[in-house]
């Protein structure tokens, strides 16, 4: 939390408390993420971690009884700003789900969807975002025969990798990852891994994951939560082999959790 | 016994009652072909289908339903333009957009309009719409293709709605927040993804409740107006298969050929239900996008 400087953060929350009706969800989250990084965020199940994520593209929002206090500033604006509308934010920080949730339509029109929303309409243009997207996320080579085919036809690994396109399409600053890998094989994972890494030169990435290596392996920073509450947050390397606080190291290494 | 011995047995008494139902509908398609194919002895096919004079009791009587027909055609395709509008509209409202109160009472006001007894609502196109219409457009009956549509319609919106709205919540959540990630509004949501993924479910949904419209008995026969005529206009009287069965069948002598002809109507009228559901299977299966990978 040491870093204000303005040119390397791009999101923050400012003492943030989220409750689901009368459950309190998350306690005074204060957290910068900052640009072109990975940050991880860790925890047991049910400690907020994923509920913080979707905080950030207001994704929360459709969830009834929710309520937020704080403030969340995306680029110095406050995103639960009553002026705001959570469809320009979602535009900006898109969002790779725990589930690949490909829409039962052809790959093409998985891919395009976004854009086309904005007002895209011209082939060329959608064909070459189609094209670029694809390749960002690894999945050209796999599918550049096949773009009339249903989304639904390709195997898990092959459909997160879209949902990860689908969501590049719209040009976000930050991608929003719940979990991208829980659901798939070791070899699925190593690509998404891969496709992480890669994609960090150009976006900030935010992903919760429940897997500690994935964390270690992946991220700049990482936040490790409990209850509702961010414990610790630090440089990965030192929170894998240093951590501050007590309680992390004893979740890191398996002792509670 | 040993325990393999019990599953054959399970499963031979399962696929016998399934069979059941099967024999029953079986013998009962028999039965209509037994009593309606005689008919064809007195008259060529193309003239029972297409004939435009239906006079069972004249002397010589001609048996030609290409009137009633039209008019079942007629009924059925008017209430769909009506029903299926209300009745989709009604089930993305109920299933997407109401507020859980608005929800509960429109659903209940719903269910209990598919409880109304069609003779009930046939009731109120005689009182209620049939003079209203009389009056307004200045005819010389209220008993008329438009009054039998809007009841039918009436009836049809139940089925079309609740059997859209399964369809519509059948909808996995995560196709909706993945459109929402991307950006897109509610109404967007609804229309490119919620409503094209539920299409199959929906199309059935309009298929059945044109299948219920046009089996419908009572309600044409109390409120079409029964002229056995084409139909000029949306105002005139029509004479709907099922409304020309019931009416008459208790005057047919035993194995006339009236008699016969009315089976032979009953045949037309199953046909063209039939017709329905296989344009419906198909519908379903061509908006059905194939395999499912993990999901």
């Amino acid at each position: 939390m040491e870093n204000n400087h303005f040119d390397t953060e791009i999101i923050k929350t400012k003492n943030v408390n989220f409750y689901y009706g009368p459950f309190k969800a998350l306690t005074d989250i204060s957290m910068n993420f900052e640009k072109r990084k990975v940050t991880a965020l860790i925890g047991p199940s049910g400690c907020g971690k994923s509920t913080l994520l979707r905080l950030l593209n207001r994704m929360n929002d459709l969830i009834a009884g929710a309520r937020v206090e704080g403030e969340v500033l995306f680029e110095g604006m406050n995103i639960y700003d009553p002026e705001v509308d959570p469809v320009e934010v979602r535009r900006r920080v898109g969002m790779v789900f725990q589930k690949p949730n490909p829409f039962p339509k052809s790959i093409f029109n998985n891919i395009t969807y976004g854009p086309r929303l904005t007002g895209t309409a011209n082939k060329l243009d959608l064909e070459a975002l189609a094209e670029i997207s694809l390749k960002q996320a690894v999945l050209w080579d796999e599918v550049k025969d096949i773009l009339g085919r249903s989304a639904m036809t390709l195997s898990g690994g092959q459909q997160q990798r879209l949902c990860i396109a689908r969501a590049l399409a719209m040009k976000p600053d930050i991608l929003l990852m719940d979990e991208p890998t829980s659901a798939l094989d070791p070899i699925s994972t190593a690509k998404i891994e891969e496709l992480i890494d890669e994609l960090k030169k150009t976006y900030t990435i935010i992903i919760v994951t429940h897997n500690m290596q994935q964390a270690a392996r992946i991220s700049d920073k990482t936040g490790f939560f409990y209850i509702g509450k961010l414990i610790e947050y630090n440089a990965t390397e030192k929170i894998f082999t240093n951590p501050d606080v007590k309680q992390t190291e004893d979740y890191i290494t398996g002792r509670f959790g | 016994m040993t325990r393999h011995q019990k599953e054959i047995i399970i499963k031979n008494v399962f696929f016998i009652l399934s069979l059941v139902s099967i024999l029953i509908l079986g013998l009962i398609v028999v039965f209509l072909f037994r009593e309606g194919l005689p008919l064809f002895r007195e008259v060529s096919l193309r003239d029972f289908i297409f004939g435009m004079e239906w006079y069972p009791t004249y002397s010589p009587p001609s048996y030609g339903i290409w009137p009633l027909i039209v008019g079942s055609l007629i009924v059925t395709i008017l209430s769909s333009l009506i029903a299926v509008p209300l009745g989709v509209l009604a089930a993305v409202y109920i299933s997407e957009i109401a507020p859980p109160a608005i929800k509960e009472v429109l659903k209940a006001i719903i269910e209990l309009l598919a409880g109304l007894p069609s003779v009930v609502l046939g009731f109120f196109g005689m009182v209620i719409i049939a003079p209203w219409l009389q009056e307004t457009f200045d005819l010389p009956t209220g008993l008329n293709i438009v009054n039998a549509s809007v009841i039918l319609a009436i009836m049809a919106v139940p089925t079309i709605s609740s059997i859209s709205e399964d369809a519509l919540y059948a909808v996995p959540n995560e196709f909706k927040e993945a459109s929402y990630a991307l950006g897109a509004t509610k109404f967007e949501t609804i229309t490119r993804i919620i409503i094209p993924s539920a299409l199959s479910g929906i199309s059935t949904a309009v298929i059945l409740g044109m299948a219920r419209a046009i089996g419908e008995t009572m309600v044409v026969l109390m409120v079409a107006g029964g002229a056995a005529a084409l139909p000029e206009s949306i105002f005139d009287s029509v004479r709907p298969m099922p409304a020309s069965i019931a009416a008459e069948m208790g005057e047919a002598p035993f194995r006339s050929g009236h008699y016969h002809a009315l089976f032979a109507t009953g045949i037309v009228l199953f046909l063209m239900t039939l017709a329905f559901n296989l344009i419906a299977d198909y519908i379903s299966q061509k908006f059905k996008e194939v395999g499912s990978a993990t999901l």
